[in-house]
């Protein structure tokens, strides 16, 4: 018996009863529609939670100076004096997990611009900096490498600080003071808005850290190097080769504490993203629960329709039928009706996301894989849950079954 | 009779050839094991039913005859004895083997006609060559072919809720047809029709006994119905009775057309 006839009279025998087997669809439909609106809420959630991850820049390993402690008085962070330019020349050349680096050297100070002035942070830096935090320029450009080495009087505002100086003049170009040092806006930073920490990262001033450590600062050292590891999972491996590295550098005793803090700010919102997936999952096996009451709804109704069609099960053997034949034509019937079901959950179920999407403006993501489980799920329910009934028809004994009345 | 196990006929072996029995039963024995009392439904039947003959199966209720026709029809095994169908030993098969053996050398008729519901007549007719693996433009000529000798020509799509009892009947003739059987076997066939529409049926099975040599198999307890059949087998308490050709045998056709004439066809539904 071919499967396209199996099919055909399995479709047949459906429609039959029509209203009943949409009632016991009803059960796979509203389960798998559930399963993938829960699943592309919890992707749409970890999706920002990634992209926040993304934000906070490329495999970011973060050293800032250490607490020191002097003569039982320990000051705060970045401190000390002991991290240095050659430190971060180091960092890049010894460690091959790491691709970039860029020095760091903190000031800040009020920034005068005609008749406005605005306290701001101000950052000293290097070109690469900007790709480390996968920051823009959008106006402008950055200053170069040129710039760093001769410590150019040369620096790139933040969103924040020029709506505050300039309103809005285009400040590229213009000259700004700050100390009475006048410095000139080569550029203007893409807005980043808040970062995860709530920090308003476009309140910036960004130059070379060559000419804040000798303009600003009055320093020859740094208070942190920012570097780029390679990728996601080489962080942990080159976070420990940077303090090994810099323990030696430094001539630390095994006794003494670090006088520098590793950071790599992923690791709060990965542990976020993780929670999520656990949500989603946990979401997604309890919707998965009505997909097996589906189930058992499609094994009640083959049960009713193997014992109403006692007879046909008798012709059918009469005229040929082996017991396979009709055992196939039972879990046929059981498969088609899981599987209609699975495609309409599937149908209901984007629909549901998008309705989520529009109404409550939550990200949703239906990941295509979520789809293939949901429609092998409800197959699977199907051959599961009509195995039974169908055996059951198979078995009868066709006298029995023609004299059934 | 009770040593038939042990002599093997010669002409019911495997080499056959048409003039050796479609059917042959040797010592048939039928016990259904009800936990406390065994039931001796056939006690040692032996039979032959050659190429073309039309042999009416008689008795009362309980005489063995419905046992009987399941085994001939392989629905049901012999618990003891051997029937040889064709030439082929089918005591012994499995149900996998018997459902084939049904597929391709029996024809059912039953009193109760069995037609799918909601299913048409082409493809209630359709149904045997589905399980035969005959692919679908075969199927529907075959079909078409069986629905016209039975004279149902033009009703292919009706749906047996649409048709009359005779004309249901006649989609079950054409069912049973349409795998050319070695055996047509009929169970009462005429037991829900009304006696011009009996004589309809049974003109139809002498019709293709006479013309296709068609061997048919009739349970029926009405003489009435049992004098179209060239030959009676009666059965009582599990034996046969009784082993005869029918002396004066009927022919329908005449029988009908001594009948007076039927007004309106639609009428038969109202009878039927």
């Amino acid at each position: 018996m071919d499967y396209a006839a199996v099919l055909r009279v399995a479709l047949r025998a459906l429609a039959r009863n029509k209203m009943r087997s949409v009632l016991t669809m009803l059960g796979i439909i509203i389960g798998v529609g559930a399963v993938i609106c829960t699943v592309a809420i919890g992707v749409g959630a970890s999706n920002q939670v990634q992209e926040a991850i993304r934000s906070l820049g490329n495999n970011i390993i973060f050293v800032a100076a250490g607490s020191i402690t002097q003569r039982g008085v320990r000051l705060g962070s970045e401190a000390t004096k002991t991290l240095t330019v050659n430190d971060a020349k180091a960092i890049v050349q010894q460690i091959p997990f790491i691709s970039k680096v860029s020095p760091g050297v903190r000031s800040g100070g009020q920034v005068v611009y005609g008749g406005e002035n605005w306290f701001t942070g101000i950052d000293g830096v290097t070109p690469d900096y900007l790709d480390i935090r996968r920051w823009a320029v959008m106006r402008g450009s950055f200053f170069t490498q040129h710039d760093v080495d001769s410590a150019a009087d040369v620096c790139v505002l933040g969103l924040t600080v020029v709506q505050n100086l300039f309103g809005s003049e285009d400040p590229v170009a213009k000259m700004v003071r700050i100390r009475n040092i006048p410095f000139r806006v080569v550029g203007v930073m893409a807005p980043k808005g808040q970062s995860p920490f709530g920090r308003d990262e476009d309140d910036r001033i960004l130059m070379p850290y060559t000419t804040v450590q000798k303009k600003l600062a009055g320093i020859d050292w740094l208070n942190f190097i920012m570097c780029s590891a390679n990728s996601q999972r080489a962080i942990a491996p080159a976070r420990r080769q940077i303090a090994a590295l810099l323990r030696e550098r430094h001539r630390l005793r095994p006794d003494q504490e670090d006088d520098f803090i590793i950071r790599s700010p992923d690791d709060l919102a990965r542990a976020q993203a993780e929670s999520g997936r656990v949500m989603t999952l946990l979401l997604a096996s309890i919707a998965s629960v009505s997909l097996l009451v589906g189930g058992i709804g499609i094994m009640n109704i083959m049960l009713v329709s193997v014992t109403e069609r006692t007879r046909e099960i008798g012709v059918r053997m009469a005229v040929g039928a082996t017991e396979s034949d009709v055992q196939n034509q039972f879990l046929a019937e059981a498969v088609v009706l899981s599987s209609i079901g699975g495609a309409v959950g599937v149908i209901l179920g984007i629909l549901g996301s998008r309705a989520v999407s529009n109404m409550l403006q939550w990200p949703t993501e239906i990941p295509i894989e979520s789809i293939l489980v949901a429609v092998a799920f409800s197959v699977g329910v199907g051959i599961f849950f009509g195995y039974y009934p169908a055996r059951k028809a198979a078995r009868l004994d066709p006298i029995e079954a023609l004299r059934y009345e | 009779m009770t040593s038939g196990m042990l002599q093997l006929k010669p002409e019911c072996q495997a080499q056959h050839d048409v003039t050796d029995p479609v059917i042959c039963v040797e010592n048939l024995h039928k016990v259904y094991d009800l936990g406390e009392v065994q039931v001796h439904a056939l006690r040692g039947v032996s039979l032959k039913i050659f190429p073309g003959e039309f042999v009416a199966i008689m008795g009362a209720s309980g005489s063995g005859k419905s046992t009987f026709m399941n085994i001939i029809g392989c629905l049901d095994r012999p618990t003891r004895g051997t029937y040889w169908l064709d030439g082929q030993d089918v005591s012994k098969l499995t149900k996998v083997e018997l459902a084939h053996i049904r597929n391709r050398k029996i024809g059912f008729v039953f009193q109760s006609f069995n037609l799918l519901a909601r299913t048409s007549a082409l493809e209630n007719v359709e149904l045997p060559l589905i399980y035969s693996g005959v692919l679908h433009e075969e199927r529907l000529g075959r079909a078409r072919e069986a629905l016209r000798i039975v004279g149902l020509e033009g009703r292919e799509e009706h749906y047996p809720s649409q048709l009359s009892g005779g004309q249901q009947q006649r989609v079950a003739i054409a069912r049973a047809l349409v795998n050319n059987p070695s055996i047509l076997l009929a169970d009462e066939p005429t037991g829900n029709l009304d006696s011009r529409t009996s004589i309809e049926i049974m003109e139809i099975f002498q019709r293709l006994n006479r013309e296709q040599g068609l061997t048919i198999m009739l349970v029926t307890h009405e003489p009435d119905i049992a004098r179209f059949a060239r030959r009676t087998v009666v059965f009582s308490d599990g034996k046969i009775r009784r082993d005869a050709p029918v002396e004066s045998m009927a022919d329908a056709s005449l029988v009908l057309a001594g009948l007076p004439p039927v007004v309106e066809n639609e009428n038969e539904e109202d009878r039927a």
